[in-house]
């Protein structure tokens, strides 16, 4: 009903969509003027919106404290190597049941899909139970290893979907080409899935990063990453807000890039293909 | 095109991802089972003893469990009713065209990839802080006094937290869901003679019934376990009030070390998980078909 | 050499049996076009052939030797698919050379191939290009000479030109037909439209429900049908059937006459109608005559004809141009 919006029409939902988004958007905004303020200023009474001494001050420390570049460290070994052995153990088991689907291969994906449903608190006690008895308390390995578990479904899930979406035909052309499965696969299959690939990898960083539970229970200093190190300020020292702030937008920074560029891949990703 | 050399291939590779799956479903399951039928305290470890069902008749009877339920109940239902409230007018608003679009759609989006504990910490102390968060400030420019968020309405103040975070997932689900409306569809309505109203009412409404349920049991099944937020703001407290089911657990099992109840209830978890993934896998499965 | 022969080859579905028992001669060199129906399993047929599918029963040989087991890859034929396939990430150079890089051929003779292959079909400038830039006809020309540079036993089409217009169809019809000849390698080609069928083929097989229901030449089709079928799906518009006691005069169950044989007449002998729809585009007239208890009579006048709805005709055929059908829908022949 809307061949040619006219002016009105787009300037009132224009104004209306803008307002909604700097109201949703504003505690994040807010969060990152504190990060420039010094601490005074952080919590000073009246808050000031724009008109303060704006120092990078805060910036600075947090780069210095190696304690924050050890658990920045710590977010991208966990979040990145838990997803790229999620994805090596993926894409085959994706390439079978999209290539290669039997009469079991709906049951099986659906049943993949189901284990990400089950409350991780469901297992919390015998999972830190097996971590302690296995020394894998507050170690990496540890985080990569559950964090990897806990993402596969959703990493197979959508590498299922992109590899469906490769027309079978052009895998036959290869195959009447003469090419043997694995230069399939080579040549023909993965060139044409890298985009699929890279899409459910950046969003299952973008989990991995931000995972909040078996990171908050099963690591609390070596391995721990930044959800932990930040939660760690949650005690309300006011003093140290405005580094905190800095911090936080050190550590969200990226994650909101990244996750810009994958708001397709989250609704594929986590909606299970329910909807399209 | 499955022709008989690539399907023994095809078995093989998917080994690895079953198999590791399987194990992580089953050991930690059966472990948990096991422990729930224990007398079991970490602090105490020789009093390991078999009793039973008496876990489960303790856990579902303790006082604070159903606290818990209520909680957690409360707090679902809150937060799916408030995202997809304001869901449904963010997504219809986000699909007119609107100067600067890609802009706004990134400022609604960015709540959800935010850290779960940065964005509980950002509530806390930059905005609900009785003192010097902005809140308070906004409440006494009005003459009113401001909320002491933690303290008078915990829950709430979680609900909110939570609410924030889920809203563009919900936005964008809906979003989505509205993209994939057949324009042809409204203009017949329109050749019809339906309004603005009834074409939302009868057209698009109907559309997004489907999607809604959909949100409706993703985020009934990732609400169940939140966990972090109430981690780092209130601890559960004051007192039970802002204890939800999965924070519970963790407090019998990490703060007060008592495995048996703690599996118990990790059990009860599951099941009610179980239900809500059920019509999910449903729902699934059904579009798999097509 | 390519020479294909099919042995009682058999292929179910599951439970459907979707190809029941087609044998089949096909010599070197041949042009043959596998017609039919939606769902009569002729690109079934062509799929057992390539390899793409396992046949249920039967054997497919190529050359004398049994393909059965032998994959794809392996059995030296090309396919050119309905939706062309070609490989979006690699250019037009790249999409032909790929058989030939499966193959080992070395860089230099790569390249030669396949200029040689792009200049015979006139996609020179284009081979640097990817194949999203490209228009439909010239995909379709990638695909073919992606096919011809393998130099297989034989070609398998399936069904190339349906996704193009239709003045590109009949020029690309052409082309194929003169590329064939030129290159003498046996080819296989699929389509449901049995103008493409006709005007294309050396011989021609007509698929119904995974029976072969005739092996012959196109003309061989359509002057001497086996059976109903062959005979009410060649030639267009359909040949007109009819039962009962104008059949028993012919000594026939069923009898049959093309619309271009039947002739027209104000007055006279043959069966009398009047006419429903008379359709004129200039280089024929098309008359649709309601002959009473006969049923519905097409025929077909060159030229134009000054007769209309509602006008009364006669309607007649010589002997040698009625076909005659047993109980069962077979040809009878005196």
């Amino acid at each position: 009903m809307a061949r040619m919006a006219s002016t009105r029409r787009v300037a009132i939902s224009s104004l209306a969509a803008w307002l909604a988004g700097f109201l949703i958007f504003f505690p994040i905004l807010w969060m990152v003027l504190a990060s420039f303020k010094t601490e005074l200023e952080a919590f000073a009474i009246p808050p000031s919106f724009l008109f303060f001494h704006w120092t990078t001050e805060n910036y600075a420390t947090v780069q210095e404290r190696s304690d924050y570049l050890h658990h920045a460290l710590n977010s991208i070994i966990v979040a990145g190597g838990s997803t790229l052995i999620a994805l090596l153990i993926a894409i085959p088991a994706a390439w079978s049941m999209a290539f290669s689907p039997t009469k079991r291969t709906k049951d099986v994906l659906l049943w993949m899909l189901s284990t990400k449903m089950m409350p991780p608190v469901g297992v919390l006690v015998p999972i830190y139970l097996i971590y302690r008895d296995f020394a894998l308390l507050d170690s990496r390995a540890g985080l990569v290893f559950i964090l990897c578990l806990g993402n596969l479904p959703i990493v197979i899930w959508m590498l299922f979907t992109y590899f469906k979406e490769i027309p079978k035909d052009i895998l036959e052309a290869a195959r009447m080409d003469g090419a043997t499965i694995g230069r399939e696969l080579i040549y023909v299959l993965t060139p044409m899935a890298v985009p699929g690939i890279a899409s459910t990898l950046l969003l299952n960083l973008i989990l991995a990063w931000n995972e909040a539970f078996w990171t908050l229970n099963l690591s609390t200093l070596n391995a721990a990453p930044l959800t932990v190190f930040i939660a760690s300020y949650s005690s309300p020292e006011g003093l140290f807000w405005a580094k905190l702030s800095a911090a936080s937008t050190l550590a969200i920074a990226p994650i909101l890039v990244l996750g810009w560029f994958s708001q397709r891949q989250l609704v594929r990703g986590l909606t299970f293909g329910a909807v399209k | 095109m499955a022709t008989r050399q690539t399907q023994l291939l095809a078995r093989t590779l998917l080994t690895p991802a079953v198999g590791l799956l399987f194990v992580w479903m089953i050991i930690p399951l059966v472990l948990t089972i096991y422990f729930s039928t224990l007398h079991y305290n970490l602090l105490d470890s020789e009093s390991k003893q078999f009793i039973g069902l008496e876990n489960f008749r303790y856990f579902l009877t303790d006082p604070a469990f159903l606290a818990s339920l209520q909680n957690t109940l409360v707090l679902v239902g809150s937060v799916l009713g408030l995202t997809i409230l304001l869901g449904i007018p963010l997504a219809l608003l986000l699909d007119q065209p609107v100067i600067g679009r890609s802009l706004v759609r990134l400022m609604v989006i960015a709540p959800f990839f935010v850290m779960p504990t940065v964005s509980a910490l950002i509530w806390k102390n930059l905005l609900m802080h009785p003192v010097s968060g902005l809140f308070a400030f906004v409440a006494k420019l009005f003459g009113a006094a401001p909320i002491d968020w933690f303290n008078d309405v915990p829950l709430f103040a979680i609900i909110l937290i939570v609410s924030w975070q889920w809203l563009p997932f919900a936005t964008l689900i809906l979003l989505t869901a509205l993209q994939s409306l057949d324009e042809e569809q409204k203009e017949a309505a329109e050749m019809d003679g339906a309004g603005a109203l009834s074409s939302f009412i009868y057209i698009t409404l109907p559309h997004l019934a489907r999607p809604i349920t959909v949100v409706i049991l993703i985020e009934t099944i990732f609400l169940l376990t939140v966990f972090a937020e109430i981690f780092v703001t209130t601890g559960g407290g004051p007192g039970l009030q802002t204890t939800n089911i999965a924070f519970l657990i963790y407090a019998q099992a990490l703060i007060q070390y008592d495995i048996g109840s703690a599996s118990a209830g990790g059990l009860v978890a599951v099941v009610i998980a179980n239900i809500v993934a059920f019509f999910l896998v449903r729902i699934v499965g059904r579009n798999l078909e097509a | 050499m390519g020479q294909i022969t099919l042995e009682n080859v058999q292929k179910s579905f599951g439970p459907v049996h979707i190809i029941k028992g087609a044998d089949l001669d096909i010599a070197d060199r041949s042009f043959v076009v596998f017609v039919g129906p939606s769902g009569c399993g002729k690109t079934t047929l062509l799929r057992l052939i390539a390899g793409l599918e396992d046949v249920s029963g039967g054997k497919i040989l190529i050359d004398g030797k049994n393909v059965v087991d032998v994959p794809p890859a392996k059995r030296g034929l090309s396919m050119v698919f309905q939706s062309y396939a070609l490989y979006p990430h690699m250019s037009v150079r790249g999409n032909i050379a790929f058989g030939l890089k499966m193959a080992g051929l070395s860089r230099a003779e790569i390249s030669k191939k396949v200029e040689e292959a792009a200049a015979t079909l006139n996609l020179t400038p284009y081979l640097d290009r990817k194949p999203r830039e490209l228009s439909g006809g010239q995909r379709q020309r990638v695909a073919i000479g992606r096919a011809i540079v393998r130099e297989p036993k034989a070609f398998l089409f399936d069904e190339p030109l349906s996704n193009l217009d239709a003045a590109l169809r009949v020029q690309m019809r052409l082309e194929v037909t003169r590329l064939q000849k030129q290159l003498g390698t046996t080819a296989i080609y699929v389509t449901h439209d049995q103008v493409e069928a006709m005007t294309m083929a050396d011989k021609i097989v007509v698929l119904n429900a995974g029976k072969i229901e005739q092996y012959g030449s196109p003309l061989e089709l359509y002057e001497k049908p086996a059976n109903l079928f062959v005979a009410g799906f060649i030639g267009s518009p359909k040949m007109n059937f009819m039962t009962g006691d104008v059949a028993a005069r012919y000594g026939a169950a069923t009898i049959g006459v093309r619309p271009e044989h039947l002739k027209i007449a104000r007055n006279g002998e043959g069966w009398p109608g009047t006419i429903l729809v008379a359709e004129h585009l200039g280089s024929d007239t098309f008359i649709y005559v309601d002959a009473g208890p006969i049923g519905t009579l097409t025929a077909r006048h060159v030229g134009e004809l000054d007769l209309g709805s509602g006008d009364r005709v006669m309607l007649s055929a010589e002997p040698v141009r009625v076909h005659r059908f047993d109980q069962s829908g077979q040809a009878l022949r005196a």
